[in-house]
């Protein structure tokens, strides 16, 4: 088991390193001089002079990789142009924002996502089952971006349930701050309930069809004793994978959802840093998300023999 | 004749008209779709204009038709390019194995590692957002995923008893490759490439919900519902729409690719 | 119907659901109490779906609409469910053919034997502790407490169908449903296993409903046998009586499809082997993971062997013994790590001269007929394909050759326009054997060519294939792993183990005269077959050797009374 991880933990270590080259090279690939586009059009030729021996740029490219990498080690990502504010600070805060809705939808969905795939699994061809895929994939042919203007529209601008614009964080007021991310997370529940059902129905099916469940019936088992102490934890895995897939996907995705619903997060740092052409918050979240997103799927990842032991005998 | 399934009618009907939509909307609309009309302006859906019309006095009806013919012809160009570049990628690292195969491999998964539309995001801040800019940076973020699909197709197809058996003829590996690997590929491609055409489809729309994506006065489906925000009070119908359209196009994609994947390979459903 | 019956079975009919095809066509058997049946066919026979529907446990595509099954006088389908699951595993258990799926892989060894005992006896936890304890020791496992807290991954098949076994056993069944219980497994395997079964249910005085494609081993361990043929039972009776003087035409075939010894060929030795093979070795890379540094395993230590011209040599042993490496060693499709390979006394190198001439004149027939063809193809185009490279022959006389080819195998007519999942899985063979000889090659090699066919089907196919070799007279490296067939089609037999060449000769001198030990523990478990008046058969079994590794086998007294 313990080599399992490691092997694991190992191999993520390439692809980071390649992810980060990646950006680097994205952000060389700009046209125009890396300081000037670090600090700015109205930078002076001082701060601009410092920047350039900083960052290295009368050296080869490779040095200049090494140096910017041991400074996103450290956590330098250096600062916003628009804000002048450092980039790592600014990119954590608007994290946590992002990060506690994806998280939310995505613990709820799959609260609900999973029995209901097992069951329309083990119910096949049912009305209940055929009403269920019918509406997963209804759900998960809705982008994001609709079905959260859609939600506005009805419950907040119609109905006036819930505040249509803006956020407020929890540490100011938990129960306003409540009422701001209930549609963004009900967006986001109702979008991956469509996919994860549909996972969780496909590998029920597959590992029903197979001898042990016939001889867990053999033995007298009861069938909710057969579904839910034998199918389940082994047709869980793949949906456990998609999990880390769809938490790392939302992170990215997030924004239109952001947008919709005015929430300063990630993802709308990210397209407003577009925008703006401030790269060096650019650069800050295009890191950032994807290391999180390696490290999601490494956990994922390690606890995959939990469901299927298997693994750890490769 | 064996009936095909409802799903694959029901999808491909949708994906149908869709389709002749698009033909349509680079054709004929009943509008020009730009030309403004003050005079007309945000009028709900009618005789005249069936859709109603939009803050500019743009028939929305003409607008969703060439929006749809922007969207199909940019998914169609994105899903070509990646599909090609992709399988040349995966054919390639198959076929040599070894170390070549590891280091694309790594770039490849490191590239695959960025989630949704990270990457486009990324590389549309440097190309720029246009119509090429999308194709380019959609068609680079999803070559990644076609690349492994087609390199693990070729692998489980090489230990397969058939292409033994070609090499046992004494035919080349190139041959092997070209004759008996290739067009066992085309069946998952064709599954992929389907799915794509839906994924390709959602991310431009989401790009051009955001600003990034084809700029306006040309309509796509997604920039049409962004600037229905700020309308959307007055004007219902300028977010329903549009929305409509994606959707409805998405279900009939997913539909299509469910039945195409249940007929050619069962093993990749639930994907 | 005796009232003592343990299973009565009357008229029972399955159906596909939705649909007017029936399955299983009105049977009715019995077992009674302690009493071994087995119940014989070929795929598609409704053997294995008789059996599932006996428990209720047939899959949910398949209805029962006829018929009457009863169970210690009860008619099962009047129980309620909750009755019917107290019969489950406590009186009747079940034992699955292939044992890397019939165990839960997420749930540890211990939890699933525990659960059946758990739910069907009152004991305390320690008291079930010390039960299943006892019976993994029984089953023969070293390590019974290692052995609860391991998962199914960590056996290998053979232990696994063990723990099956004593997790089915546990219980104490009135009967024992053995659904093809070895067919996946290694034949030495497969006797221990098989042994260890009947011993278990001897002793408890459990019932057993074997079923089984494999006629000779059913013959072996059972009081009666029923034979079925789609969907019907075509005849039934004691086993040595039925085998003896069988009444019904598919009985019949099927014995006369059991393969046994012909008259054996005088080869006449040849001044060049056909092919010769000197000292090969082929070793498998080590691994280079990140934590990995395992040197690489040596597969085949050097091997020396030829072949005359119009010789059979066949190369038999278990998995893991090195045959298939070396079949695929001389056949080119790897590269030795050394030693040396000759054909027509010309070292063969890729790329050389011999090399293209080798490659013109060895062809292969594979094992998997569901895999060996490229689906895509037309059989004519696949066939076809094996011409490509041949020189200095037209269009049109490839179009003939490949015409008299399938016409030869019995494909002729309009099967070359055909797609490979359109034809059987005889057929198909048939197929990569037309492809095999269509070059008129000097040297073919068969790897397992008829194991995934039905018995009256492999008949057939050996029949083909013994037929198209006497008749173009090419060379042939026979690989099995069943030595029944090796008996039929064999000139000269090399047995191999762990990689070396344990044992070889003529046929007759190693089947009669075995050498090594190993060689004897396999030809343990295949019958001497002699052919009664009646088109029936007599069974003998070679004398077991008594070996420290034979598992909890225990002779029994009544195989030895048909001898004679």
């Amino acid at each position: 088991m313990l080599r399992f991880a490691l092997r694991r933990i190992l191999m993520a270590v390439p692809t980071l390193l390649i992810m980060a080259v990646s950006v680097f090279v994205l952000i060389r690939l700009i046209p125009g001089d890396p300081a000037s586009l670090m600090l700015g059009d109205l930078a002076d030729p001082a701060s601009l002079a410092d920047l350039r021996q900083r960052l290295g740029l009368d050296q080869s490219l490779p040095v200049q990789f090494g140096i910017w990498f041991g400074n996103v080690l450290q956590g330098d990502l250096g600062n916003s142009i628009t804000s002048s504010q450092p980039v790592l600070p600014l990119v954590l805060d608007r994290f946590w924002i992002s990060a506690r809705i994806v998280f939310v939808a995505v613990l709820f969905a799959t609260a609900v996502a999973v029995p209901a795939g097992v069951i329309a699994a083990w119910r096949q061809n049912s009305t209940l089952d055929l009403a269920l895929v019918g509406t997963a994939t209804v759900l998960l042919s809705i982008p994001t971006f609709w079905l959260g203007l859609l939600l506005l529209l009805l419950l907040g601008l119609k109905l006036e349930w819930l505040p249509v614009v803006g956020y407020v964080s929890f540490t100011e007021n938990p129960t306003a701050a409540l009422l701001y991310i209930i549609m963004p997370v009900m967006t986001l529940f109702l979008h991956e309930m469509g996919v994860l059902i549909r996972m969780a129905r496909a590998s029920t099916l597959e590992v029903l069809r197979l001898d042990y469940i016939t001889h867990a019936r053999a033995k007298g088992l009861s069938e909710s004793a057969v579904l839910w102490r034998h199918a389940f934890k082994n047709a869980f895995g793949p949906t456990w994978t998609l999990i880390g897939l769809v938490l790392g996907n939302l992170l990215g995705g997030i924004a239109v959802v952001e947008t919709v619903f005015t929430i300063p997060g990630l993802g709308r740092l990210l397209v407003d840093s577009i925008f703006a052409r401030d790269y060096p918050v650019i650069q800050g979240c295009l890191l950032f998300v994807a290391f999180v997103y390696v490290v999601v799927n490494l956990i994922v990842d390690l606890l995959y023999p939990v469901f299927d032991p298997r693994v750890t005998a490769e | 004749m064996k009936l095909p399934a409802p799903n694959a009618i029901l999808g491909g009907a949708i994906v149908g008209i869709v389709i002749l939509s698009a033909l349509s909307g680079a054709l004929w609309t009943p509008f020009d779709p730009l030309k403004i009309n003050f005079a007309a302006r945000l009028q709900p859906p009618g005789p005249v204009y069936l859709l109603g019309t939009d803050e500019f006095g743009r028939d929305v009806l003409s607008r969703l038709m060439a929006a749809a013919a922007t969207s199909v012809w940019i998914s169609l160009l994105t899903v070509t390019a990646a599909v090609t570049a992709g399988t040349a990628l995966g054919v390639f690292a198959g076929y040599v194995r070894g170390w070549t195969d590891r280091i694309l491999m790594a770039f490849n998964d490191a590239l695959l590692a960025f989630p949704g539309i990270l990457l486009a995001l990324g590389l549309l801040a440097v190309i720029g957002a246009n119509k090429y800019g999308i194709i380019l940076a959609l068609g680079l973020a999803y070559t990644p995923s076609v690349a492994r699909v087609v390199r693990g197709t070729v692998l489980s197809l090489r230990e397969k008893e058939f292409v033994e058996a070609s090499r046992v003829m004494g035919n080349s590996e190139v041959f092997t490759m070209a004759r008996h690997i290739l067009p066992n590929c085309v069946a998952p491609l064709t599954v992929l490439a389907t799915s794509m055409f839906g994924w390709v489809l959602l991310s431009e729309s989401a790009l051009s919900f955001l600003g990034l994506g084809v700029p306006p006065p040309a309509p796509t489906w997604g920039n049409m519902l962004a600037s229905s925000r700020s309308f959307i009070a007055q004007a219902v119908w300028l977010g329903i729409f549009p929305g409509l359209c994606i959707s409805l196009t998405l279900l009939g994609i997913n539909l299509l690719g469910d039945a195409l994947r249940d007929k050619l390979d069962p093993r990749m459903r639930g994907v | 119907m005796a009232k003592t019956e343990l299973l009565s079975v009357e008229g029972l009919r399955l159906t596909v659901a939705h649909s007017q095809m029936d399955v299983v066509k009105g049977i009715s058997f019995s077992v009674a109490p302690g009493e071994i049946v087995g119940i014989v066919g070929e795929s598609g026979s409704g053997k294995t779906l008789a059996a599932r529907a006996v428990m209720g446990l047939e899959p949910p595509a398949i209805r029962r609409t006829a018929g009457t099954i009863r169970f210690e006088g009860r008619d099962i389908a009047q129980l309620s469910p909750g009755d019917l699951r107290k019969l489950r595993g406590a009186r009747v258990g079940m034992v699955f053919q292939e044992p890397m799926t019939s165990l839960n892989p997420s749930m540890l060894i211990g939890r699933q034997l525990d659960e059946g005992l758990a739910l069907h006896r009152k004991l305390s936890p320690e008291e079930r502790r010390t039960l299943i304890l006892d019976m993994l020791r029984r089953v023969g496992l070293k390590d019974p407490e290692g052995a609860l807290q391991s998962y199914p991954h960590q056996f290998s098949g053979g232990m696994r169908q063990r723990i099956m076994l004593a997790s089915v056993m546990l219980l104490q069944p009135a009967l024992l449903i053995a659904d093809e219980p070895t067919t996946a497994l290694d034949a030495l395997v497969q006797r221990d296993v098989l042994e260890l079964m009947v011993e278990l249910t001897r002793a408890r005085g459990t019932a057993v409903l074997m079923i089984s494609h494999d006629l000779a081993m059913v013959a072996r361990y059972t009081d009666r046998i029923i034979v079925m043929q789609k969907g019907e039972i075509v005849e039934e009776g004691a086993t040595q009586d039925l085998l003896r003087e069988p009444k019904d035409p598919y009985t019949r075939k099927l014995l006369t499809a059991m393969p046994h010894r012909l008259p054996a060929r005088h080869i006449p030795d040849a001044a060049v082997p056909i092919v010769e093979v000197r000292n090969l070795v082929v070793e498998y890379g080590g691994r280079q993971g990140f934590l990995r540094k395992e040197s690489g395993k040596r597969v085949l230590h050097g091997i020396d062997l030829s072949i005359k011209p119009r010789e059979v040599v066949a190369l038999v042993g278990g998995s893991g013994s090195g045959k298939t490496t070396l079949g695929r060693a001389i056949a080119g499709l790897l590269n030795p790590t050394g030693g040396e390979i000759r054909f027509a006394g010309r070292s063969i190198v890729p790329g050389s001269e011999g090399w293209n001439d080798y490659r013109l004149n060895c062809q292969m027939v594979f094992q998997d007929p569901y895999s060996s063809l490229d689906p895509r193809m037309t059989i004519g185009a696949l066939v076809r394909e094996a011409l490509r490279l041949v020189p200095n022959m037209s269009s049109r006389e490839k179009t003939e050759r490949v015409r008299e080819v399938l016409n030869e195998v019995g494909l002729g007519g309009d099967y070359a326009e055909r797609y490979p999942h359109e034809l059987s899985g005889g057929q198909r063979q048939r197929v990569a054997i037309a492809r095999a000889v269509v070059r008129r090659p000097a040297f073919v090699i068969a790897d397992e060519p008829v194991s995934a066919l039905d018995v009256t089907v492999r008949a057939q196919v050996l029949d083909l294939f013994a037929d198209l070799q006497e008749r173009h007279g090419f060379s042939c490296l026979f690989i099995s792993h069943d030595l029944g067939v090796v008996e039929q089609v064999a000139d000269r037999v090399i047995v191999m183990q762990d990689g070396r060449i344990a044992e070889e000769g003529t046929r007759d001198a190693v089947f009669d005269a075995p050498q090594h030990p190993y060689t004897r523990r396999l030809l343990s478990a295949i019958p001497i077959l002699v052919r009664t008046e009646q088109d029936g058969v007599r069974l003998r079994w070679r004398d077991e050797e008594a070996s420290p590794d034979h598992g909890a086998g225990a002779s029994r007294p009544e195989a030895y009374a048909s001898l004679g």
